[in-house]
C-alpha cells in the first residue's frame, strides 16, 4: 500500500513541535493529495468501497486511540458509540427531504458525532470514575448491555434486520448525488481529513498533554491540580463524538445499520486495529485501519481461516512488538538518522527467508486443517497446487517446513538482535559518519 | 406455580454450580496475580471439546478425567511461556493477550472441528429419569453434574484451607512478595493455580458440554457471564464467587421462567395500558426478555456502587 512513505512523514510531525512549520503543512499537504489521488489510481468499484471502508476505518481507530493510547483506558465497549451514531444518522437520514427538513447530506455525520458525545458523556460519567481493569470491565458491561438491549427496542434500532435509509436526498450543498460509490469515498475523505487533523491538533493542547499524565501517573496529575478524572471524562466524551462522526458516515457508506454495529465484533476489531498499528505514536491506529481493511477484505476472498491469521498477528504483536507497526518503524529512526540502515539489511533479508519457510509451513497445516474441518470443496487448492489432504506427504512437508524454518528463524533472530547492538554501538562511540 | 418454582429453583441452582466451576479457578487467578484472564471460558470450551474428542474413542468416563487433566497441561503451558512474558508490559498487556487467546483458541476450534455443533451426548448410563415431580421429570444426568460439581466444591475448599500448598496459596493471594521472600517459587506456584484453574474450567467443559451445546460459541456465551461472578462475588473472594454464582444462576433461570411485563404491573394496580399509549415498547418488555441484560446491568452497577464486589477486600 501507499502507506509506508506517509506514514513516515506523518510520524516526523507527530514527534514534538520540533520540526519547522512549513515542514509539517508539508506532511498534511502531501497526505489530502494521496487521499485524492488514490481513487483515480486504484479505479474499480471494489478498490474504491474499500477506500471508503479504510477512511471510515481511520476515523474509528484514532478516535479509539484517544482512550488507549492517549488517555490509557482499554475500552472494550467503544463500539456502542460509533454504533449508535449511525443509527442516530440513519433516524436523521430517513428525516431529510429537499422540500421539508433540507439539511445538507454533507452534515449528517456530525449529527453522529454529536450522538456519539451525548452517550459518551452518559456512559463516561459511570465508567471514567474508575481507571484500569475496572474501566475495562465497565466498558465491557455497557458494550454487552448495549449490545442486549438492541434486540429489546425493535422501534429504534431495526431488530435483527436493522435499519435502512437512502442517501440520495438531493440536500446536497455542494451539489453532489452521491449515487456513485467515488462522491461517497471523497466525502469520506474529506471526513477523515479534518477529524485526522481535528485529533492531531487535540493531542498538542492542554487536554491531551493531560491525558498523557493520567495515563502515566494519575497521582502527579492530581497534584500538578487536575482531576484524572474530569480528564479521563472529557477525553471519553471527546472521542465518542469522533466514533459518531465514523458511524455517520458507516450510514452514509452502507446505507444500512444494525444492532450488529454496537456489538462485541466492531469493539474488537477497532481494538485490533489499533493495536496491530501501533498506540504510541499518532499514526500508528491510521496504519493499523488501513491494514486490518485491507486484509479483512483480500484474505477473506482467498481464504477460510482469516480470522485466525489476524488472531496470529495480533498475538504476535503483543507478545513481541508491544509498539505495534508504528513502534516498529520508529525503532528504525536512530539508524535512519545515522545512515546505517543499510547494515542490517543483511540480517533482515535472512530472517525474512527463514520466516517465510516457516510461515509457508504454517500455511499449509493450517488450510489443509480447514479444508478438513468446513470446506465442502472437492478438491483443495493452495499456491496454485492441488492438495490431496487424505495422503501423508502435504502434513510431512508443512511439519518438516515449520521445524526447519523455526530453527532458523530463531538463529536468524538472534543474528539481528547482535547486529543491532553492534550498530547502536558504533553509533553511540563515532557519532554521525 | 409450585412446580415452577421448584424446577427453576433446581435448574437454577445447577446452572450457578456450573457457573462457580469456571469462576473459582477465574478469581484465584485474577486475585493472584492481577489478570482478568479472558480466556477463561476458552477453557470451558476446550475441555467440552476434548472430552467430545476422547469419549468417541475410550468412552465418557476415562474422558472425565482425561480432558481436564488435558485442559491444565494447556493452561499451564499458556502461563508459562506466554502471560508470563507479557507480565512485564502491565496489566494492559496481559488483558490484551488473554483477549487474543480468547480469539484464537475459538478460531482453533474452528479449525479442528469445523463450525457446526459437534455431536457430543450424555452417556447412556445416565441418560434416563431420576425422579418425576407434578408431572416434569428430571434427568439423572443433571443430579449428576450437580453430584461432580458439590464434590469439586468441597475438594477445592479442603484442598486450600487443609493442605500445605493450599496455604501457600492463600498466602501469595494477598502477599506474593512475602511468600517469594520465605523461598517458595512463587512463579511456579502461579502457574500451577493458572493450570488448576483451566482444569477446572475444563471439568466444567466436560459435564456442561452435552448438557448444553458443544460449538465454538460457547466460550463468549459463558465468558462474559463469569465475569460477572467473579466482579460481583469479589476480587480473590471464592466465597463471594459462590454467593454469585448461585445468585446469578437462579436469577436468570427464574427471569427466562417469567413471562410478566411492567405493563402487566402497572395493569394490577389500575393503571391500564395498550399498545397506543407513550412509551409502550418500554412498558411491554417482559421480565423473560431481560434476561440477557439482567447479569450486566448487575456488574455494571456493582462496579459503580461497590467496585470491591459483595464479598471481596480490595478493588484490583
Amino acid at each position: 500500500m501507499t502507506a509506508q512513505p506517509l506514514d513516515r512523514s506523518l510520524s516526523a510531525a507527530a514527534r514534538a513541535g520540533a520540526s519547522p512549520m512549513i515542514r509539517r503543512l508539508g506532511v498534511w499537504g502531501a497526505t489530502a493529495a494521496v487521499m485524492v489521488a488514490l481513487p483515480l489510481i486504484f479505479t474499480s468499484g471494489f478498490a474504491h468501497s474499500m477506500l471508503s471502508q479504510m477512511g471510515i476505518a481511520v476515523i474509528f481507530a484514532l478516535s479509539y486511540n484517544m482512550l488507549l493510547g492517549q488517555g490509557g483506558m482499554l475500552s472494550f465497549g467503544h463500539a456502542v458509540f460509533y454504533g449508535l451514531g449511525g443509527f442516530l444518522a440513519m433516524h436523521v437520514l430517513g428525516e431529510i427531504s429537499p422540500d421539508g427538513f433540507a439539511m445538507p447530506i454533507e452534515f449528517l455525520p456530525l449529527v453522529g458525532g454529536l450522538a456519539g458525545m451525548g452517550f459518551a458523556a452518559i456512559f463516561g460519567y459511570v465508567s471514567t470514575k474508575r481507571s484500569g481493569t475496572t474501566f475495562a470491565m465497565i466498558s465491557l458491561g455497557i458494550g454487552e448491555l448495549v449490545a442486549a438491549s438492541a434486540l429489546m427496542f425493535p422501534s429504534f434500532f431495526g431488530g435483527e434486520s436493522g435499519i435502512w435509509g437512502d442517501r440520495v436526498t438531493e440536500t446536497s450543498f455542494l451539489g453532489l448525488i452521491y449515487g456513485r460509490q467515488i462522491e461517497v469515498y471523497y466525502l469520506i475523505a474529506a471526513w477523515a481529513f479534518i477529524a485526522m487533523i481535528a485529533m492531531f491538533l487535540l493531542t498538542k493542547t492542554p487536554l491531551g498533554r493531560m491525558a498523557n499524565a493520567v495515563r502515566d501517573n494519575p497521582e502527579r496529575a492530581q497534584f500538578v491540580g487536575y482531576d484524572p478524572r474530569i480528564v479521563r471524562f472529557v477525553q471519553f466524551t471527546l472521542a465518542g463524538f469522533f466514533a459518531g462522526v465514523a458511524g455517520g458516515l458507516f450510514a452514509i457508506n452502507y446505507e444500512i445499520v444494525s444492532a450488529e454495529n454496537v456489538g462485541a465484533t466492531p469493539s474488537g476489531a477497532v481494538l485490533l486495529m489499533t493495536y496491530i498499528g501501533g498506540v504510541g505514536h499518532f499514526f500508528g491506529p491510521i496504519l493499523g485501519a488501513i491494514l486490518v481493511t485491507f486484509l479483512q477484505l483480500t484474505l477473506s476472498n482467498f481464504t477460510e481461516a482469516w480470522l485466525l491469521y489476524f488472531g496470529l498477528i495480533f498475538m504476535t504483536m503483543v507478545l513481541f512488538a508491544p509498539g505495534g507497526l508504528a513502534g516498529l518503524l520508529m525503532m528504525h529512526e536512530p539508524l535512519w538518522r545515522a545512515r546505517r540502515l543499510h547494515r542490517i539489511a543483511g540480517p533482515y533479508a535472512q530472517a525474512l527467508a527463514t520466516g517465510l519457510v516457516l510461515l509457508v509451513g504454517a500455511i499449509i497445516l493450517i488450510e489443509i486443517n480447514y479444508f478438513l474441518s468446513t470446506s465442502y470443496e472437492p478438491e483443495m487448492h493452495l499456491f496454485g497446487f492441488v492438495i490431496d489432504p487424505s495422503s501423508p506427504w502435504p502434513w510431512a512437508l508443512a511439519a518438516a517446513l515449520i521445524v526447519i524454518g523455526f530453527v532458523t528463524f530463531r538463529g536468524a533472530c538472534r543474528a539481528v538482535m547482535r547486529r543491532w547492538d553492534e550498530v547502536l554501538g558504533d553509533i553511540k562511540a563515532g557519532g554521525r559518519s | 406455580m409450585l412446580e415452577l418454582v421448584v424446577f427453576s429453583l433446581l435448574n437454577g441452582l445447577l446452572y450457578g454450580m456450573l457457573l462457580f466451576m469456571l469462576a473459582s479457578g477465574l478469581t484465584l487467578i485474577f486475585s493472584m496475580m492481577g489478570v482478568l484472564n479472558f480466556a477463561h471460558a476458552s477453557f470451558f470450551m476446550l475441555g467440552a471439546y476434548f472430552a467430545y474428542q476422547i469419549s468417541t474413542v475410550v468412552g465418557f468416563w476415562p474422558a472425565l478425567i482425561l480432558s481436564p487433566l488435558a485442559v491444565g497441561v494447556v493452561g499451564a503451558m499458556i502461563e508459562r511461556y506466554g502471560l508470563r512474558r507479557v507480565h512485564r508490559y502491565g496489566h494492559v498487556a496481559e488483558l490484551l493477550f488473554t483477549f487474543g487467546l480468547a480469539y484464537l483458541i475459538e478460531e482453533l476450534v474452528h479449525l479442528v472441528w469445523g463450525r457446526m455443533p459437534v455431536d457430543y451426548r450424555v452417556p447412556a448410563s445416565l441418560d434416563f429419569t431420576l425422579f418425576t415431580l407434578f408431572n416434569t421429570d428430571y434427568p439423572a444426568y443433571r443430579a449428576f453434574m450437580l453430584l461432580v460439581a458439590v464434590a469439586m466444591f468441597i475438594g477445592l475448599f479442603l484442598g486450600l484451607t487443609r493442605t500445605r500448598i493450599g496455604l501457600i496459596i492463600q498466602a501469595a493471594l494477598t502477599h506474593p512478595d512475602m511468600v517469594g521472600a520465605l523461598g517458595h517459587n512463587v512463579p511456579r506456584v502461579f502457574m500451577m493455580v493458572f493450570g488448576g484453574g483451566a482444569a477446572l474450567a475444563g471439568l466444567a467443559g466436560v459435564i456442561g458440554g452435552n448438557f448444553l451445546i458443544t460449538e465454538p460459541g460457547m466460550a463468549w456465551q459463558l465468558g462474559t457471564i463469569v465475569f460477572v461472578v467473579v466482579v460481583v462475588g469479589g476480587m480473590g473472594s471464592l466465597t463471594g464467587a459462590f454467593i454469585a454464582s448461585l445468585l446469578i444462576g437462579v436469577v436468570q433461570t427464574f427471569s427466562v421462567a417469567l413471562d410478566v411485563s411492567l405493563a402487566d404491573a402497572l395493569g394490577a394496580i389500575g393503571i391500564q395500558l395498550g399498545p397506543g399509549s407513550f412509551m409502550w415498547e418500554l412498558w411491554s418488555i417482559t421480565i423473560s426478555q431481560t434476561a440477557p441484560i439482567l447479569p450486566y446491568l448487575l456488574l455494571v452497577l456493582m462496579l459503580i456502587f461497590r467496585p470491591k464486589g459483595l464479598m471481596g477486600t480490595r478493588e484490583s
